[in-house]
């Protein structure tokens, strides 16, 4: 077989961060690629390398057998490779169809050939079984609908080569498993692919060979059938794969959260909430399963306060605060970790520090009077952080852009465990998080639980869900159309009641 | 360095073109800019620019591009003048303490008007702002100078003066005894208001629980919302303080110089303000340089005029040239210094990298 990439020697340092150590990487065509390892390990910088998106500081890079060195992302594409990035990097305000050839427009005379582009884009998705509507505002879409624009995106530019930065991390189990046909039926038409995750049984689902990288090093090339989950965590972060078990029940009768009975109409006039209600106790972890857009988004921003409810009312320990604005609600104690930690939960170019008091910037303890920011509180509270959920960061002063997806995603969780609010409304609280530090966030939310937080907990992970939660919601089409024990339930079963398949 | 040779070397074309010598220029302003007259001066001109370059920072710093400086400047210089002259005398820093309040007021309100008109009405900032100067520069304004002027022996469209006590005392019994010589020129004393405004801007923007919910918003307006900045009163609030601080600008021309508004009250100093933000990097101290740099320039330069070098026009277009140099350069040269800095980091890390290697 030849070789569809071979990088040699790399090295890409950052201030303070060796990112990547003199990694060799060899990709054979026609094959289904997998980079594992942990958070910080530099997959994302290795992969923008090949992109050309950022220059190695050494180290070659050869591209079907050529010597390259690449000074844009253009020159990639030019020699047929594309990428779809960890953080999706789509417009919203523009439709599809001008998404994907945004940078690459067909042209006639001086006018976009949208008919040209409009049948080379249909027959695309018919090749590939990638369906899509082109006039859709992008804003509109559903994460997975996202990210088949991205990968169509890059395959309208001619991409052979494909480079998918964490794909999975965003999808439930369904459509993980529309991905992978997708992307088999990519391989057998001779397309490489090259792809991060940190679910290690769906990499070894997928993948014809596997890289594992460590602090910046390809520590490991292995097979699929040579290894099992538990070799591959243990390569990558030398310990144990973790499962998400909720032991001994610390529920008590004090309610965190309660909803009653709340609907929720968009500014269109479509009712995306409909009559939705559930209590959230102190010391109980209520999990909500669905199919990514069926309500969970629209149902966390109710509860937050960001958009209002057209019926029915919300409490919080005992209060209504139907009529409160975020700010009161986070005052009186309510977390957020949000679902997209890059849209509402960081502020990118601020330093660490400063996003470890965000959403709580108004708490006393952050405080040095009613006007001023203790600023050495607040830096302290950001070393705890950093340190207790071990962020990788050079430091707090370093900015949040920096940080490796992951290390993001624990700075955000961290400042909302770290601070102690209640009741906690968690999206995908683990996505983007590597094995070890999962097993660690569980078990921060376990202990948060037996000292009473009431948890609700939104997931595509269904391990997850089953695994922490003493209560299980699916929400389908903006209702809540079951309520299942979940030491009864097994993951195969919960999928059918989010597509509606069980009744 | 090389991109401001390369500023001169634009001026001193723009020079040859016109018909002038640059060398004779060049030496000109040098001689001209560095008596203390011409610093004087230079300060003098830096106060107002410094205040309109901080009201544009202010709004910058949570991405809104407020624009209309310009007329909210002349609205409360206009207003602060009627109100200063109606009030005759008073108890002077009661009377100062008036006009200011008015030409603050007057600021803020205008330009909270954009800010009504952004979350009500979701008018796009620089939309708005520019209609407001044209509301208030040609339409309010002259109207109300033609019902309110005063007759006079000038020339000039005006309002009345206004008494001794509202006049800014100037910094020139300070300047005179540190030089002691007497000077034809004042410094203006409205320069330490200046310096006060710079310091509290510093303060509330950086320090602040306010500084941080307007930093966040100007970050990532989403992730504010979701922390609990409301988001409105945010961007009204942020409008309501730019204003007042363009409120400010025409005070040191106003107290300190003029004493009345009339049709030759300074204009332009709003837009000039824009230039001294970007080149300050919405920076209190950064502007601050900026502005007096300008100041000086702008100063300096005159004497070109003076001397028939060169006709007003092109000394506007050379002073332009520099500015927008100055600007590119102060860019990339930032840059540079963000990759040495890189750089420097990861020899650190080498050799922390190999004693860790050692380690394990
Ligand atoms: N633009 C940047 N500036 C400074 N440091 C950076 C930058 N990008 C990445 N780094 C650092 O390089 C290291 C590797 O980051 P990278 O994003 O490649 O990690 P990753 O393996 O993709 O991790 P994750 O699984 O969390 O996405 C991290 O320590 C990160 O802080
Ligand atoms: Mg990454």
């Amino acid at each position: 077989m030849s070789v569809a990439v071979r990088l040699k020697g790399i090295t890409k340092r950052f201030p303070g961060v060796l990112a990547n150590d003199r990694i060799d990487l060899v990709v054979e065509a026609g094959e289904i690629h997998a980079i594992c390892g942990e958070n910080g390990a530099g997959k994302s910088t290795l992969m923008k390398i090949l992109y050309g998106m950022q220059a190695p500081d050494e180290g070659s890079i050869e591209v079907l057998d050529q010597e390259r060195t690449f000074s844009s992302p253009r020159e990639a594409i030019d020699v047929g490779i594309g990428m779809v990035h960890q953080h999706f990097m789509l417009a919203d305000n523009l439709t599809v169809i001008e998404n994907v050839i945004l940078g690459a427009e067909p042209s006639k005379g001086a006018l976009i050939d949208f008919a040209t582009a409009r049948s080379r884009l249909r027959e695309l998705g018919e090749a590939y079984g990638l369906a899509l509507d082109l006039d859709d505002a992008v804003g509109t879409l559903e994460v997975g609908e996202r990210q088949r624009i991205e990968i169509i995106k890059i395959l309208y530019r001619g991409a052979r080569i494909l480079i998918l930065d964490e794909p999975t991390a965003v999808l439930v189990p369904q459509e993980v498993e529309e991905l992978f046909r997708n992307l088999r039926e990519l391989k057998t038409e001779g397309h490489t692919i090259i792809f991060i995750d940190h679910k290690l049984d769906e990499v070894l689902e997928i993948a014809d060979t596997i890289t594992v990288l460590r602090q910046g090093r390809s520590v490991a090339r292995v097979k699929p059938e040579d290894v099992t989950a538990q070799d591959l965590a243990e390569l990558m972060v030398g310990s144990e794969l973790p499962t998400p078990e909720t032991r001994e029940a610390t529920i008590t009768d004090r309610t965190a959260v309660e909803v009653k009975g709340i609907s929720v109409v968009d500014e269109a006039g479509v009712t995306r909430l409909r009559d939705v209600g559930f209590s959230v106790q102190c010391g109980e972890i209520v999990g909500v399963a669905g199919v990514e857009g069926n309500g969970q988004g629209e149902l966390v921003e109710a509860i937050l306060g960001i958009i209002p409810v057209s019926e029915g009312s919300i409490h919080l320990h005992g209060d209504d605060v139907t009529g409160w604005s975020v700010r009161q609600r986070r005052e009186a104690g309510m977390g957020y970790i949000p679902e997209d930690r890059h849209r509402r939960g960081l502020l990118l170019p601020a330093p660490v520090w400063e996003n470890s008091i965000l959403g709580h910037q108004t708490r006393r303890r952050f405080l040095s009077s009613r006007v001023w920011i203790d600023d050495e509180a607040s830096r302290d509270h950001a070393s705890n952080v950093v340190e207790r959920f071990d962020v990788r960061t050079p430091g707090v002063h370093t900015p949040v852009h920096a940080l490796s997806g992951g290390n993001q995603q624990k700075l955000v969780v961290g400042r909302e465990l770290a601070i102690e609010c209640n009741p906690l409304i968690a999206a995908h609280p683990t996505r983007g998080i590597d094995v070890g530090s999962q097993a660690a966030v569980w078990e921060d939310l376990r202990r948060a639980r037996a000292e009473g937080l009431g948890l609700l907990l939104i997931s595509a992970d269904l391990e997850e869900l089953i695994g922490l939660s003493d209560t299980l919601l699916v929400m389908l089409r903006g209702e809540i159309v079951a309520r299942l024990d979940p030491a009864r339930v097994t993951p195969r079963e919960l999928g059918a009641y989010m597509t509606g398949a069980a009744a | 360095m090389a991109a401001v040779g390369l500023a001169l070397l634009v001026a001193a074309l723009v020079l040859v073109v016109s018909g002038a010598d640059p060398l004779v220029a060049f030496g000109n302003i040098w001689e001209y800019g560095s008596r203390l007259e011409t610093v004087i001066e230079s300060f003098n001109r830096a106060t107002p620019l410094y205040l309109s370059g901080i009201a544009f920072a202010i709004a910058m710093r949570m991405n809104l591009f407020q624009i209309g400086v310009e007329g909210q400047y002349i609205l409360a210089a206009f207003f602060a003048a009627y109100v200063g002259a109606g009030v005759g005398s008073l108890f002077p820093p009661l009377h100062i303490a008036i006009i200011l309040l008015t030409a603050m007021i007057v600021g803020a309100a205008w330009a909270g008007l954009a800010g009504w008109m952004k979350v009500t009405r979701n008018v796009h900032e620089v939309i708005s702002t520019i209609m407001l100067n044209a509301i208030a520069v040609s339409g309010l304004v002259s109207f109300l100078l033609g019902r309110w002027k005063i007759e006079s022996e000038s020339l000039d469209t005006r309002l009345g003066d206004i008494a001794t006590t509202g006049w800014f005392p100037s910094l020139n019994p300070i300047v005179e005894l540190a030089t002691r010589e007497i000077k034809r020129v004042e410094l203006t004393g409205f320069i330490l208001v200046a310096a006060l405004v710079g310091v509290a801007y510093h303060l509330i923007i950086n320090r602040s629980r306010l500084g941080y919910d307007l930093r966040a918003t100007g970050a990532n307006p989403w992730a504010a919302e979701a922390s609990g900045v409301p988001p409105k009163r945010t961007i009204v609030l942020a409008m309501l303080l730019s204003g007042a601080v363009a409120g400010l600008v025409g005070m040191a021309d106003l107290l300190g110089d003029q004493h009345f508004y009339s049709l030759r009250f300074p204009q332009g100093l709003g837009f000039a303000g824009i230039a001294v933000a970007l080149l300050g990097r919405n920076h209190a101290v950064g502007a601050a340089v900026a502005a007096v740099a300008f100041g000086w320039l702008e100063r300096a330069s005159g004497v070109l005029e003076v001397r028939g070098d060169a006709p007003r026009e092109i000394v506007t277009i050379m002073v332009a040239v520099i500015i927008l140099f100055a600007v590119i350069a102060y860019a990339l040269a930032q840059r540079r210094r963000r990759i040495e800095a890189a750089a420097a980091a990861s020899a650190q890390v080498e050799s922390a990298g190999g004693a860790g290697e050692a380690d394990t």
